[in-house]
């Protein structure tokens, strides 16, 4: 739920880093802390253990500056990937404006991606929120390493899609990040979407800020 | 509902809420009200400027507050509509607000708990109704933005995150 302060002439969006545990949503976070202009960004919060597990959350505001005499903030969180931290990850989702899943690519991280997947749509359905209307994006982390799973098979287990039932969305949407891909398409009868994709390896930062792009254009969207 | 509803809080909403803060600080001597929504951010400061990062506080004062709730329905309760932090020098003290939005009040040795307490729930009692209405009213007169807005905070996005 963006909130427009026409007071204190300010908008803020809540941008949320979800996934499994151990696959890259604090690297996200801290390689845009170490990136963007120290004038652009506040304090990053982690509230994590002795082991720098997150326990629950990462904080990081992005200032994108003053737009139209608005002061436009993100607010970049990450939820404990840990599966007995549910309790936390669904705080966190509360006013959520846009989500990044933050996929593990490695083979042997595949039902943890899954299992993640439906977790959030769980908690987003517990807080009333439907995840196939608000800005969501996914993205394939760690896809330098040698056991990766190719695309095709993660985006089948992970981001599969879901079928359009309006009628005004029934047209042919092409991907605008891969050639000859799509977003919403026509299958077997069934008009289908799904989430826009990005690879990525977060230590290195390949990706990370293409899918923070992504994700913040299509919030700004929201507003209008 | 899709997503999480939008709110606006126009400048007249501002005027109301620090009257009421304003009243509140001068009553008790406290230092510092602030308001934050239940997503963890700021809403609205009134009385000595705080020296932190204000950011950073509401996100993880909505998160305390949260967590409590949640502790609270654990407990049998519904809620745990206040909150204290008792520091050395310096305290906090939380309340609900309408179920949106949190009142924190800093104070110190200048003040007593008691006080604090005793003052605070008409003011509540105001601050409810403001936000009440502000809810209420919501996606009639919300205003939006304008829409050369969009544009331009598509290129500021390209700017700062990288083209």
């Amino acid at each position: 739920m963006s909130m427009i302060n026409y007071a204190s002439r300010e908008i803020n969006c809540k941008l949320v880093y979800y996934g499994p545990g151990l696959g890259g949503k604090t690297t996200n976070l801290e390689f845009v802390y170490n990136k963007v202009a120290p004038g652009s960004r506040g304090k990053m919060i982690s509230l994590a253990t002795e082991t720098e597990r997150t326990l629950f959350f990462d904080f990081l505001p992005v200032d994108l500056g003053t737009i139209r005499g608005f002061k436009v903030k993100f607010h970049l969180y990450t939820v404990p990937g840990q599966v007995y931290y549910n309790a936390s990850r669904k705080l966190i989702l509360k006013g959520v404006d846009g989500v990044v899943f933050v996929a593990d690519s490695q083979i042997e991280r595949m039902d943890a991606n899954i299992e993640a997947m439906q977790n959030l749509y769980e908690n987003m359905a517990q807080h009333g929120y439907d995840l196939t209307k608000i800005p969501f994006a996914v993205q394939y982390n760690k896809r330098d390493l040698p056991n990766a799973a190719p695309i095709a098979e993660l985006q089948a287990a992970v981001n599969p899609g879901w079928t359009v039932e309006e009628p005004s969305k029934h047209r042919t949407v092409a991907d605008p990040y891969h050639d000859s891909e799509f977003l919403v398409w026509q299958q077997d009868g069934h008009w289908i979407e799904r989430a826009p994709y990005f690879e990525a390896v977060a230590v290195t930062g390949d990706g990370v800020f293409d899918t923070l792009k992504a994700i913040s254009k299509s919030v700004v969207k929201t507003l209008g | 509902m899709t997503g999480a509803s939008s709110w606006s809080f126009r400048e007249d909403d501002s005027t109301r809420i620090h009257g009421i803060l304003r009243g509140f600080l001068g009553e008790t001597n406290a230092r510092t009200a602030l308001i934050v929504d239940r997503t963890g951010q700021l809403v609205a400061t009134v009385g000595e400027a705080p020296a932190f990062d204000p950011t950073a506080f509401a996100s993880l004062t909505a998160a305390d507050f949260s967590a409590n709730d949640q502790l609270a329905r654990m407990l049998g309760e519904a809620e745990f509509g206040a909150l204290f932090h008792q520091g050395e020098r310096e305290s906090m003290y939380l309340a609900d607000v309408a179920r949106r939005v949190i009142l924190v009040v800093l104070f110190d040795n200048r003040t007593t708990l008691g006080l604090v307490k005793l003052r605070v729930k008409p003011a509540l009692g105001q601050l409810t109704q403001v936000f009440t209405e502000m809810f209420n009213r919501d996606g009639t007169s919300a205003p939006g933005v304008e829409s050369a807005f969009l544009g331009e905070a598509e290129d500021e996005i390209d700017k700062l995150f990288g083209a």
